[in-house]
Protein backbone atom coordinates (compact mmCIF):
# COMPACT_ATOMS: atom_id res chain seq x y z
CA UNK A 1 0.00 0.00 0.00
CA UNK A 2 1.57 3.18 -0.98
CA UNK A 3 0.51 6.31 0.60
CA UNK A 4 1.78 10.01 -0.11
CA UNK A 5 3.77 12.49 1.70
CA UNK A 6 0.68 14.79 2.08
CA UNK A 7 -0.80 11.81 4.07
CA UNK A 8 2.64 11.84 6.02
CA UNK A 9 2.44 15.69 6.81
CA UNK A 10 -1.64 14.64 8.12
CA UNK A 11 -0.36 12.63 10.48
CA UNK A 12 2.31 14.49 11.40
CA UNK A 13 0.12 17.70 12.08
CA UNK A 14 -2.41 15.13 14.15
CA UNK A 15 0.42 13.79 16.28
CA UNK A 16 2.10 17.66 16.84
CA UNK A 17 5.46 16.85 14.84
CA UNK A 18 6.93 19.39 13.00
CA UNK A 19 8.93 17.47 10.07
CA UNK A 20 11.48 18.66 7.35
CA UNK A 21 10.29 17.90 3.93
CA UNK A 22 13.11 15.51 3.73
CA UNK A 23 12.14 13.67 7.04
CA UNK A 24 8.58 13.51 5.50
CA UNK A 25 9.86 12.31 2.30
CA UNK A 26 11.97 9.50 3.97
CA UNK A 27 9.23 8.70 5.91
CA UNK A 28 6.57 8.20 3.10
CA UNK A 29 9.34 5.63 2.06
CA UNK A 30 9.58 3.67 4.96
CA UNK A 31 6.01 3.67 5.77
CA UNK A 32 4.59 2.52 2.42
CA UNK A 33 7.11 -0.34 2.45
CA UNK A 34 5.73 -1.36 6.64
CA UNK A 35 1.82 -0.61 5.32
CA UNK A 36 2.55 -3.24 2.55
CA UNK A 37 3.92 -5.77 4.81
CA UNK A 38 1.02 -5.14 7.37
CA UNK A 39 -1.04 -5.77 4.83
CA UNK A 40 -0.35 -9.40 5.01
CA UNK A 41 -2.99 -9.11 8.14
CA UNK A 42 -5.85 -8.96 5.46
CA UNK A 43 -5.37 -12.64 4.31
CA UNK A 44 -6.32 -14.18 7.82
CA UNK A 45 -10.30 -14.08 8.00
CA UNK A 46 -11.27 -12.31 11.35
CA UNK A 47 -15.20 -12.57 10.32
CA UNK A 48 -17.30 -12.27 13.66
CA UNK A 49 -13.47 -12.44 15.43
CA UNK A 50 -13.87 -10.10 18.68
CA UNK A 51 -11.18 -7.68 18.87
CA UNK A 52 -8.59 -8.11 21.61
CA UNK A 53 -7.51 -5.27 23.71
CA UNK A 54 -5.90 -6.66 26.92
CA UNK A 55 -4.17 -10.20 27.07
CA UNK A 56 -5.98 -10.98 29.92
CA UNK A 57 -10.07 -11.09 31.31
CA UNK A 58 -9.62 -8.63 33.90
CA UNK A 59 -12.51 -6.22 34.05
CA UNK A 60 -12.64 -2.66 35.89
CA UNK A 61 -10.64 -2.35 39.18
CA UNK A 62 -12.68 -0.44 41.45
CA UNK A 63 -10.80 0.92 44.82
CA UNK A 64 -12.92 2.68 47.70
CA UNK A 65 -12.26 6.75 47.23
CA UNK A 66 -9.95 7.31 49.97
CA UNK A 67 -7.47 10.07 50.31
CA UNK A 68 -4.14 9.31 49.95
CA UNK A 69 -0.77 11.68 50.00
CA UNK A 70 0.32 13.06 46.89
CA UNK A 71 3.08 14.87 45.23
CA UNK A 72 3.56 18.38 46.86
CA UNK A 73 3.19 21.45 44.41
CA UNK A 74 6.94 22.02 44.41
CA UNK A 75 7.86 18.70 43.64
CA UNK A 76 5.20 18.51 40.90
CA UNK A 77 6.49 21.48 39.52
CA UNK A 78 10.34 20.91 39.62
CA UNK A 79 10.59 19.29 36.42
CA UNK A 80 8.35 21.85 34.44
CA UNK A 81 10.64 24.31 32.07
CA UNK A 82 9.45 27.29 32.71
CA UNK A 83 7.14 27.96 36.13
CA UNK A 84 5.91 30.36 38.53
CA UNK A 85 5.93 29.35 42.19
CA UNK A 86 2.29 27.86 41.85
CA UNK A 87 1.51 27.04 38.57
CA UNK A 88 3.24 25.51 34.94
CA UNK A 89 3.73 28.94 32.76
CA UNK A 90 3.17 27.90 28.99
CA UNK A 91 3.14 30.70 25.44
CA UNK A 92 0.39 32.52 24.56
CA UNK A 93 -2.70 30.46 23.22
CA UNK A 94 -2.83 31.83 20.16
CA UNK B 1 36.53 -15.26 41.11
CA UNK B 2 36.31 -11.66 41.61
CA UNK B 3 33.42 -10.20 43.57
CA UNK B 4 32.02 -8.56 40.69
CA UNK B 5 31.65 -12.05 39.39
CA UNK B 6 29.32 -13.13 41.51
CA UNK B 7 25.68 -14.24 40.73
CA UNK B 8 23.16 -13.03 43.40
CA UNK B 9 22.80 -16.32 45.62
CA UNK B 10 26.22 -16.60 45.65
CA UNK B 11 26.80 -12.78 47.11
CA UNK B 12 24.11 -13.18 49.58
CA UNK B 13 25.88 -15.86 50.83
CA UNK B 14 28.89 -14.37 51.77
CA UNK B 15 27.03 -11.40 52.93
CA UNK B 16 24.72 -13.08 55.09
CA UNK B 17 28.20 -15.03 56.49
CA UNK B 18 29.83 -11.94 56.88
CA UNK B 19 32.58 -12.74 55.02
CA UNK B 20 31.95 -9.79 52.99
CA UNK B 21 30.22 -5.99 53.05
CA UNK B 22 27.40 -4.89 50.93
CA UNK B 23 29.74 -1.97 50.66
CA UNK B 24 33.15 -4.01 49.63
CA UNK B 25 30.74 -5.77 46.89
CA UNK B 26 29.68 -2.34 45.68
CA UNK B 27 32.51 -0.98 45.53
CA UNK B 28 33.76 -4.06 43.38
CA UNK B 29 31.07 -3.19 40.91
CA UNK B 30 31.50 0.19 40.83
CA UNK B 31 35.34 -0.45 39.79
CA UNK B 32 34.22 -2.57 37.78
CA UNK B 33 31.90 -0.11 36.04
CA UNK B 34 34.64 2.38 35.82
CA UNK B 35 37.34 0.22 34.37
CA UNK B 36 34.90 -1.43 31.92
CA UNK B 37 32.26 1.33 31.70
CA UNK B 38 33.65 2.87 28.35
CA UNK B 39 33.85 -0.15 26.15
CA UNK B 40 30.53 -1.60 26.99
CA UNK B 41 28.75 1.48 27.66
CA UNK B 42 25.95 0.21 29.33
CA UNK B 43 24.78 3.09 31.69
CA UNK B 44 23.30 6.19 31.14
CA UNK B 45 23.98 6.91 35.29
CA UNK B 46 26.00 5.86 37.82
CA UNK B 47 24.90 6.88 40.97
CA UNK B 48 28.08 5.84 42.71
CA UNK B 49 27.16 8.25 46.03
CA UNK B 50 23.68 7.03 46.16
CA UNK B 51 24.80 3.39 45.63
CA UNK B 52 27.49 3.28 48.81
CA UNK B 53 24.68 4.89 50.98
CA UNK B 54 22.79 2.09 50.49
CA UNK B 55 25.54 -0.55 51.06
CA UNK B 56 25.99 0.61 54.00
CA UNK B 57 22.45 0.87 55.10
CA UNK B 58 22.55 -3.12 53.97
CA UNK B 59 25.17 -3.76 55.91
CA UNK B 60 23.91 -2.01 59.08
CA UNK B 61 20.73 -4.57 57.88
CA UNK B 62 22.25 -7.48 57.40
CA UNK B 63 24.16 -6.96 60.64
CA UNK B 64 21.05 -7.87 62.73
CA UNK B 65 20.26 -11.06 60.59
CA UNK B 66 17.48 -12.39 58.98
CA UNK B 67 17.97 -10.22 56.15
CA UNK B 68 16.02 -11.19 52.46
CA UNK B 69 18.75 -12.70 49.81
CA UNK B 70 18.37 -9.32 47.73
CA UNK B 71 19.76 -7.13 50.40
CA UNK B 72 22.84 -5.47 49.98
CA UNK B 73 23.09 -6.73 46.20
CA UNK B 74 24.27 -4.05 43.28
CA UNK B 75 21.45 -4.11 40.53
CA UNK B 76 21.12 -1.82 37.66
CA UNK B 77 18.14 -0.72 36.62
CA UNK B 78 16.58 0.42 33.21
CA UNK B 79 16.53 4.24 32.42
CA UNK B 80 12.46 3.42 31.26
CA UNK B 81 11.82 2.71 35.39
CA UNK B 82 11.30 5.96 37.34
CA UNK B 83 13.93 6.31 40.41
CA UNK B 84 12.98 9.11 42.64
CA UNK B 85 15.90 11.60 43.00
CA UNK B 86 17.99 9.76 40.18
CA UNK B 87 17.86 11.33 36.54
CA UNK B 88 15.65 9.21 34.29
CA UNK B 89 15.43 9.50 30.57
CA UNK B 90 13.89 6.43 28.81
CA UNK B 91 16.79 6.74 26.30
CA UNK B 92 15.39 10.09 25.20
CA UNK B 93 16.70 13.83 24.50
CA UNK B 94 13.44 14.81 25.30
CA UNK B 95 13.95 13.05 29.35
CA UNK B 96 17.64 14.17 29.17
CA UNK B 97 17.20 16.42 32.26
CA UNK B 98 14.19 14.53 34.01
CA UNK B 99 14.45 13.38 37.73
CA UNK B 100 11.32 11.83 38.68
CA UNK B 101 9.30 12.82 42.37
CA UNK B 102 8.68 9.64 42.65
CA UNK B 103 10.36 6.07 42.29
CA UNK B 104 8.38 2.94 40.17
CA UNK B 105 6.76 0.27 42.18
CA UNK B 106 9.26 -2.44 41.44
CA UNK B 107 12.01 0.01 42.29
CA UNK B 108 10.62 0.78 45.72
CA UNK B 109 10.29 -3.20 46.10
CA UNK B 110 14.11 -3.66 45.42
CA UNK B 111 14.93 -0.72 47.91
CA UNK B 112 12.84 -2.11 50.69
CA UNK B 113 14.41 -5.94 49.77
CA UNK B 114 17.72 -3.88 50.30
CA UNK B 115 19.21 -4.10 47.31
CA UNK B 116 21.91 -1.38 46.28
CA UNK B 117 21.31 0.57 42.94
CA UNK B 118 24.17 1.22 40.81
CA UNK B 119 22.70 3.23 38.08
CA UNK B 120 20.56 2.96 35.00
CA UNK B 121 20.89 1.35 31.81
CA UNK B 122 20.63 2.38 28.48
CA UNK B 123 17.85 1.20 26.40
CA UNK B 124 16.48 1.98 22.57
CA UNK B 125 14.65 5.43 23.09
CA UNK B 126 11.65 4.86 25.16
CA UNK B 127 12.66 0.92 24.72
CA UNK B 128 11.71 1.34 20.57
CA UNK B 129 13.94 -0.83 19.33
CA UNK B 130 15.43 -4.06 18.97
CA UNK B 131 19.10 -3.15 18.55
CA UNK B 132 19.53 -0.69 21.14
CA UNK B 133 20.95 1.72 18.63
CA UNK B 134 18.43 4.05 18.99
CA UNK B 135 19.89 6.12 21.89
CA UNK B 136 20.79 9.39 21.56
CA UNK B 137 22.44 9.28 25.41
CA UNK B 138 24.46 6.22 24.82
CA UNK B 139 24.73 3.04 22.33
CA UNK B 140 25.98 -0.14 24.24
CA UNK B 141 28.54 -2.72 22.92
CA UNK B 142 28.19 -6.36 23.12
CA UNK B 143 30.46 -6.92 25.72
CA UNK B 144 31.07 -10.85 23.67
CA UNK B 145 32.12 -8.68 20.46
CA UNK B 146 32.44 -4.70 20.99
CA UNK B 147 31.72 -4.70 17.44
CA UNK B 148 28.50 -6.11 17.42
CA UNK B 149 24.72 -5.09 19.16
CA UNK B 150 23.60 -5.50 22.79
CA UNK B 151 20.25 -6.15 21.21
CA UNK B 152 17.15 -4.34 22.66
CA UNK B 153 15.88 -2.78 24.34
CA UNK B 154 16.91 -3.60 27.41
CA UNK B 155 20.37 -3.74 25.22
CA UNK B 156 22.45 -1.74 28.59
CA UNK B 157 20.92 -3.91 31.17
CA UNK B 158 21.79 -7.35 29.42
CA UNK B 159 25.08 -5.70 28.52
CA UNK B 160 25.70 -4.73 32.22
CA UNK B 161 25.03 -7.99 33.53
CA UNK B 162 27.27 -9.97 30.97
CA UNK B 163 29.92 -8.02 31.90
CA UNK B 164 29.41 -8.77 35.56
CA UNK B 165 28.99 -4.46 36.12
CA UNK B 166 26.05 -5.46 38.45
CA UNK B 167 24.92 -8.72 39.57
CA UNK B 168 21.26 -8.60 38.08
CA UNK B 169 19.44 -5.88 36.37
CA UNK B 170 15.42 -4.91 36.01
CA UNK B 171 14.27 -4.51 32.04
CA UNK B 172 11.18 -3.89 29.95
CA UNK B 173 9.68 -6.58 27.81
CA UNK B 174 6.97 -5.39 25.27
CA UNK B 175 7.73 -7.69 21.81
CA UNK B 176 11.25 -9.13 23.22
CA UNK B 177 13.01 -6.29 24.76
CA UNK B 178 13.99 -8.57 27.64
CA UNK B 179 14.57 -12.12 26.01
CA UNK B 180 15.98 -10.72 22.89
CA UNK B 181 19.32 -8.94 24.58
CA UNK B 182 19.35 -11.93 27.23
CA UNK B 183 19.94 -14.14 23.81
CA UNK B 184 22.01 -11.93 22.38
CA UNK B 185 24.49 -11.21 25.30
CA UNK B 186 24.52 -14.48 26.95
CA UNK B 187 22.56 -14.06 30.40
CA UNK B 188 19.34 -15.07 31.47
CA UNK B 189 16.22 -12.86 30.62
CA UNK B 190 12.37 -13.15 32.03
CA UNK B 191 9.56 -11.74 30.59
CA UNK B 192 6.87 -12.24 33.42
CA UNK B 193 3.14 -12.94 32.49
CA UNK B 194 1.52 -9.32 31.46
CA UNK B 195 -0.34 -8.37 35.26
CA UNK B 196 2.39 -10.37 36.99
CA UNK B 197 4.06 -7.10 37.69
CA UNK B 198 3.47 -3.82 38.54
CA UNK B 199 4.13 -1.23 35.36
CA UNK B 200 3.55 1.67 37.92
CA UNK B 201 6.16 4.45 36.91
CA UNK B 202 7.77 2.79 34.50
CA UNK B 203 7.47 5.66 31.24
CA UNK B 204 4.67 3.65 29.48
CA UNK B 205 5.35 2.84 25.71
CA UNK B 206 2.19 0.35 25.03
CA UNK B 207 0.75 -0.24 27.78
CA UNK B 208 -1.05 -3.69 26.84
CA UNK B 209 2.38 -5.13 26.30
CA UNK B 210 4.81 -3.81 28.58
CA UNK B 211 6.16 -5.71 31.05
CA UNK B 212 9.03 -5.88 33.65
CA UNK B 213 11.13 -8.45 34.61
CA UNK B 214 14.70 -9.48 35.47
CA UNK B 215 18.14 -10.37 33.38
CA UNK B 216 20.24 -12.05 35.24
CA UNK B 217 23.55 -14.21 35.40
CA UNK B 218 21.55 -17.81 36.06
CA UNK B 219 18.11 -19.16 36.59
CA UNK B 220 17.97 -19.16 40.18
CA UNK B 221 18.68 -15.41 40.17
CA UNK B 222 15.74 -14.78 38.11
CA UNK B 223 13.65 -16.81 40.69
CA UNK B 224 14.86 -14.59 43.33
CA UNK B 225 14.03 -11.34 41.28
CA UNK B 226 10.63 -12.65 40.34
CA UNK B 227 9.70 -12.95 44.36
CA UNK B 228 11.10 -9.71 44.73
CA UNK B 229 8.84 -7.91 41.95
CA UNK B 230 5.47 -9.58 41.24
CA UNK B 231 2.62 -8.81 43.11
CA UNK B 232 -0.53 -6.91 42.94
CA UNK B 233 -0.12 -3.45 43.03
CA UNK B 234 -3.27 -0.98 43.61
CA UNK B 235 -1.44 1.64 41.83
CA UNK B 236 -1.48 -0.30 38.12
CA UNK B 237 -5.10 -1.22 37.65
CA UNK B 238 -3.80 -3.66 35.48
CA UNK B 239 -1.95 -5.94 37.90
CA UNK B 240 -3.63 -9.04 38.99
CA UNK B 241 -4.48 -10.73 42.08
CA UNK B 242 -2.18 -13.76 41.63
CA UNK B 243 -0.82 -15.26 44.41
CA UNK B 244 2.81 -15.22 44.19
CA UNK B 245 4.50 -18.80 44.96
CA UNK B 246 8.70 -18.84 45.67
CA UNK B 247 9.91 -19.03 42.33
CA UNK B 248 12.84 -21.13 43.43
CA UNK B 249 11.10 -23.58 45.13
CA UNK B 250 11.10 -26.15 42.44
CA UNK B 251 13.87 -25.34 40.75
CA UNK B 252 15.58 -28.34 41.74
CA UNK B 253 12.38 -30.59 40.96
CA UNK B 254 13.57 -31.67 37.23
CA UNK B 255 11.55 -32.31 34.32
CA UNK B 256 9.17 -34.99 35.45
CA UNK B 257 5.39 -34.74 34.19
CA UNK B 258 6.32 -31.87 31.78
CA UNK B 259 5.40 -31.83 28.37
CA UNK B 260 7.39 -29.86 25.87
CA UNK B 261 6.10 -28.09 22.48
CA UNK B 262 8.06 -27.28 19.44
CA UNK B 263 6.25 -25.23 17.27
CA UNK B 264 6.99 -25.88 14.34
CA UNK B 265 6.12 -22.69 12.17
CA UNK B 266 9.28 -20.66 14.63
CA UNK B 267 12.08 -22.92 12.58
CA UNK B 268 10.39 -21.70 9.22
CA UNK B 269 11.39 -17.92 9.51
CA UNK B 270 15.03 -18.40 7.88
CA UNK B 271 17.05 -20.02 10.94
CA UNK B 272 20.58 -19.08 10.88
CA UNK B 273 22.15 -22.19 11.10
CA UNK B 274 24.42 -21.36 14.25
CA UNK B 275 20.58 -20.91 16.05
CA UNK B 276 19.07 -24.05 14.63
CA UNK B 277 21.96 -26.06 15.91
CA UNK B 278 22.29 -24.90 19.37
CA UNK B 279 18.47 -24.83 20.42
CA UNK B 280 18.61 -28.77 18.39
CA UNK B 281 21.26 -29.62 20.95
CA UNK B 282 19.48 -28.07 23.86
CA UNK B 283 16.69 -30.07 22.67
CA UNK B 284 18.43 -33.10 22.61
CA UNK B 285 19.77 -32.82 25.97
CA UNK B 286 15.96 -32.29 27.30
CA UNK B 287 14.91 -35.93 25.86
CA UNK B 288 18.10 -37.40 27.19
CA UNK B 289 17.27 -35.70 30.00
CA UNK B 290 14.06 -38.18 29.69
CA UNK B 291 11.55 -35.07 28.68
CA UNK B 292 8.41 -35.56 26.21
CA UNK B 293 9.06 -33.19 23.26
CA UNK B 294 6.76 -32.89 20.79
CA UNK B 295 6.05 -30.77 17.47
CA UNK B 296 2.85 -28.28 17.95
CA UNK B 297 1.82 -25.93 15.50
CA UNK B 298 1.20 -22.12 16.24
CA UNK B 299 -0.19 -21.17 12.61
CA UNK B 300 -0.53 -17.87 12.89
CA UNK B 301 3.30 -16.83 14.56
CA UNK B 302 3.93 -15.24 10.84
CA UNK B 303 1.34 -12.55 11.65
CA UNK B 304 2.63 -11.34 14.91
CA UNK B 305 4.71 -8.62 13.55
CA UNK B 306 2.27 -7.31 11.47
CA UNK B 307 -0.51 -6.98 14.36
CA UNK B 308 2.52 -5.96 17.20
CA UNK B 309 3.53 -3.19 14.89
CA UNK B 310 -0.03 -1.81 14.11
CA UNK B 311 -0.65 -2.33 18.22
CA UNK B 312 2.64 -1.35 19.85
CA UNK B 313 2.52 1.84 17.82
CA UNK B 314 -1.09 2.77 18.40
CA UNK B 315 -0.69 2.51 21.96
CA UNK B 316 2.33 4.31 22.29
CA UNK B 317 1.21 7.26 19.90
CA UNK B 318 -1.42 8.25 22.57
CA UNK B 319 1.42 7.19 25.54
CA UNK B 320 4.18 9.78 23.97
CA UNK B 321 1.64 12.79 23.55
CA UNK B 322 2.09 13.80 27.46
CA UNK B 323 5.43 14.87 26.18
CA UNK B 324 4.39 18.30 25.20
CA UNK B 325 6.68 20.76 26.82
CA UNK B 326 4.79 21.78 29.67
CA UNK B 327 5.23 19.71 32.91
CA UNK B 328 8.45 18.07 32.32
CA UNK B 329 11.02 17.41 29.57
CA UNK B 330 12.51 19.51 26.70
CA UNK B 331 11.05 22.56 25.87
CA UNK B 332 11.49 24.82 22.48
CA UNK B 333 11.87 28.30 24.33
CA UNK B 334 11.45 30.05 21.03
CA UNK B 335 7.81 29.42 19.96
CA UNK B 336 6.27 31.82 19.79
CA UNK B 337 2.70 30.25 20.73
CA UNK B 338 1.11 27.28 22.27
CA UNK B 339 0.77 24.67 19.33
CA UNK B 340 4.38 25.54 17.83
CA UNK B 341 5.48 25.08 21.55
CA UNK B 342 4.11 21.53 21.27
CA UNK B 343 5.53 20.58 18.06
CA UNK B 344 8.86 21.49 17.91
CA UNK B 345 9.50 20.29 21.78
CA UNK B 346 8.57 16.74 20.25
CA UNK B 347 10.23 17.08 16.77
CA UNK B 348 13.62 18.16 18.37
CA UNK B 349 12.96 16.12 21.53
CA UNK B 350 11.98 12.65 20.03
CA UNK B 351 14.70 10.67 18.15
CA UNK B 352 13.70 9.29 14.11
CA UNK B 353 12.30 6.28 15.62
CA UNK B 354 9.89 7.38 17.81
CA UNK B 355 9.06 9.74 15.31
CA UNK B 356 8.71 6.96 12.80
CA UNK B 357 6.31 5.21 15.12
CA UNK B 358 4.31 7.96 16.15
CA UNK B 359 3.37 8.41 12.76
CA UNK B 360 2.41 4.66 12.03
CA UNK B 361 0.50 5.23 14.74
CA UNK B 362 -1.49 7.67 14.36
CA UNK B 363 -2.75 6.61 10.95
CA UNK B 364 -3.69 3.17 11.97
CA UNK B 365 -5.87 4.98 14.93
CA UNK B 366 -7.35 7.66 12.47
CA UNK B 367 -10.51 8.11 10.84
CA UNK B 368 -11.22 5.91 7.88
CA UNK B 369 -8.37 3.56 8.94
CA UNK B 370 -9.53 2.15 12.16
CA UNK B 371 -11.19 -0.40 10.96
CA UNK B 372 -8.27 -1.63 8.29
CA UNK B 373 -5.69 -1.38 10.81
CA UNK B 374 -6.06 -1.08 14.33
CA UNK B 375 -9.07 -3.51 14.56
CA UNK B 376 -7.83 -6.00 12.55
CA UNK B 377 -4.47 -6.59 14.29
CA UNK B 378 -6.53 -6.56 17.23
CA UNK B 379 -8.81 -9.10 15.91
CA UNK B 380 -5.65 -11.13 14.77
CA UNK B 381 -4.08 -10.94 18.11
CA UNK B 382 -7.38 -12.67 19.66
CA UNK B 383 -6.46 -15.82 17.15
CA UNK B 384 -2.72 -15.92 18.05
CA UNK B 385 -3.98 -15.94 21.59
CA UNK B 386 -6.25 -18.84 20.37
CA UNK B 387 -3.55 -20.63 19.09
CA UNK B 388 -1.57 -20.67 21.97
CA UNK B 389 -4.61 -21.61 23.98
CA UNK B 390 -4.82 -25.09 21.76
CA UNK B 391 -0.88 -25.63 21.69
CA UNK B 392 -0.89 -25.51 25.83
CA UNK B 393 -3.13 -28.11 25.56
CA UNK B 394 -0.83 -30.46 24.67
CA UNK B 395 2.25 -29.04 25.86
CA UNK B 396 3.61 -26.94 29.32
CA UNK B 397 6.21 -25.48 27.59
CA UNK B 398 6.70 -24.30 24.37
CA UNK B 399 10.39 -24.33 23.54
CA UNK B 400 11.92 -22.46 20.50
CA UNK B 401 14.78 -19.94 19.22
CA UNK B 402 14.60 -16.52 20.69
CA UNK B 403 15.23 -14.84 17.67
CA UNK B 404 16.37 -15.86 14.07
CA UNK B 405 19.66 -14.98 13.97
CA UNK B 406 23.25 -14.23 16.83
CA UNK B 407 23.68 -10.18 17.64
CA UNK B 408 24.54 -8.72 14.45
CA UNK B 409 27.28 -6.07 13.63
CA UNK B 410 26.30 -2.03 15.28
CA UNK B 411 25.32 -0.09 12.23
CA UNK B 412 24.38 -3.34 9.52
CA UNK B 413 20.63 -3.28 9.89
CA UNK B 414 19.25 0.39 8.51
CA UNK B 415 16.05 -0.92 6.86
CA UNK B 416 13.24 -0.06 9.72
CA UNK B 417 11.22 -3.11 8.37
CA UNK B 418 13.71 -5.75 8.41
CA UNK B 419 15.32 -4.29 11.84
CA UNK B 420 11.22 -5.44 12.99
CA UNK B 421 11.10 -8.96 11.77
CA UNK B 422 13.76 -10.08 14.13
CA UNK B 423 11.33 -9.57 16.83
CA UNK B 424 8.92 -12.33 15.07
CA UNK B 425 9.87 -14.95 17.20
CA UNK B 426 9.28 -13.06 20.38
CA UNK B 427 6.42 -10.74 19.64
CA UNK B 428 3.32 -13.62 20.01
CA UNK B 429 3.86 -14.12 24.05
CA UNK B 430 3.62 -10.33 23.99
CA UNK B 431 0.31 -10.21 22.39
CA UNK B 432 -0.79 -13.09 24.13
CA UNK B 433 0.33 -12.13 27.81
CA UNK B 434 2.36 -14.97 28.30
CA UNK B 435 5.43 -15.38 30.34
CA UNK B 436 8.84 -16.19 28.45
CA UNK B 437 12.57 -16.40 29.12
CA UNK B 438 15.78 -16.71 26.77
CA UNK B 439 18.56 -18.80 28.83
CA UNK B 440 22.38 -19.45 26.97
CA UNK B 441 21.83 -22.46 25.15
CA UNK B 442 25.26 -22.21 22.92
CA UNK B 443 27.55 -20.00 20.88
CA UNK B 444 27.98 -18.97 16.91
CA UNK B 445 30.88 -19.86 14.35
CA UNK B 446 32.55 -16.55 15.74
CA UNK B 447 31.71 -16.57 19.47
CA UNK B 448 28.27 -14.89 20.08
CA UNK B 449 25.58 -16.48 22.70
CA UNK B 450 22.37 -18.02 21.45
CA UNK B 451 19.51 -17.99 23.69
CA UNK B 452 16.86 -20.73 24.12
CA UNK B 453 13.34 -19.26 24.55
CA UNK B 454 10.84 -21.12 26.61
CA UNK B 455 6.93 -20.03 26.60
CA UNK B 456 4.14 -21.29 29.22
CA UNK B 457 0.74 -20.75 30.18
CA UNK B 458 -0.12 -17.70 31.96
CA UNK B 459 1.28 -17.37 35.35
CA UNK B 460 3.22 -20.07 34.89
CA UNK B 461 6.65 -19.11 35.22
CA UNK B 462 7.48 -21.62 37.59
CA UNK B 463 7.28 -24.18 35.15
CA UNK B 464 9.55 -22.28 32.58
CA UNK B 465 12.04 -21.78 35.60
CA UNK B 466 11.88 -25.29 37.08
CA UNK B 467 12.73 -26.31 32.97
CA UNK B 468 15.02 -23.84 32.27
CA UNK B 469 17.43 -24.80 35.40
CA UNK B 470 17.67 -27.93 34.25
CA UNK B 471 18.42 -26.88 30.83
CA UNK B 472 21.35 -24.94 32.12
CA UNK B 473 22.59 -27.42 34.80
CA UNK B 474 22.74 -29.63 31.39
CA UNK B 475 24.32 -27.14 29.56
CA UNK B 476 26.73 -25.95 31.77
CA UNK B 477 26.90 -22.79 30.31
CA UNK B 478 25.72 -20.24 33.74
CA UNK B 479 29.69 -19.56 34.75
CA UNK B 480 30.77 -18.34 31.23
CA UNK B 481 31.31 -14.57 30.74
CA UNK B 482 33.52 -12.27 27.92
CA UNK B 483 36.95 -11.35 28.47
CA UNK B 484 36.79 -7.57 28.50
Amino acid sequence: MQIGTDKVAEMARLARLELENDEIKALTVELSGILEYVAKLQQLDTTGVEPVSHALAVVNAFREDEVAPSLSREEALANAPVATGEAFVVPKVF
Amino acid sequence: MDIHQFTISQLAEQLTARRLSSREATEAVLDRIEATGERVNAYITVDREGALAAAEAADRRLATGGAPPLCGVPVAIKDLLCTKGVRTTGGSEILENFVPPYSATVVEKLQQAGAVLVGKTTMDEFAMGSSNEHCALAVPRNPWNLDYICGGSSGGSAAAVAADQCMAALGTDTGGSIRQPASNCGVVGVKPTYGRVSRYGVLAFASSLDQVGPLTKDVRDAALLLNAICGHDPRDSTSVHEPVPDFTAELGCGLAGLRFGLPREYFEVGLDEDVKKAVMAAIGQLEEAGAEVREISLPRTEYGVAAYYLIAPAEASSNLSRYDGVRYGYRDQDAQDLLEMYRRSRSRGFGREVKRRIIIGTYALSSGYYDAFYRKASQVRALIIEDYRRALQECDVIISPVTPTPAWPLGSKSDPLSMYLTDILTIPTNLAGLPGMSLPCGFSHNGLPIGLQLQAGHFREDLLLRAAATIEERLGFAGRRPRL
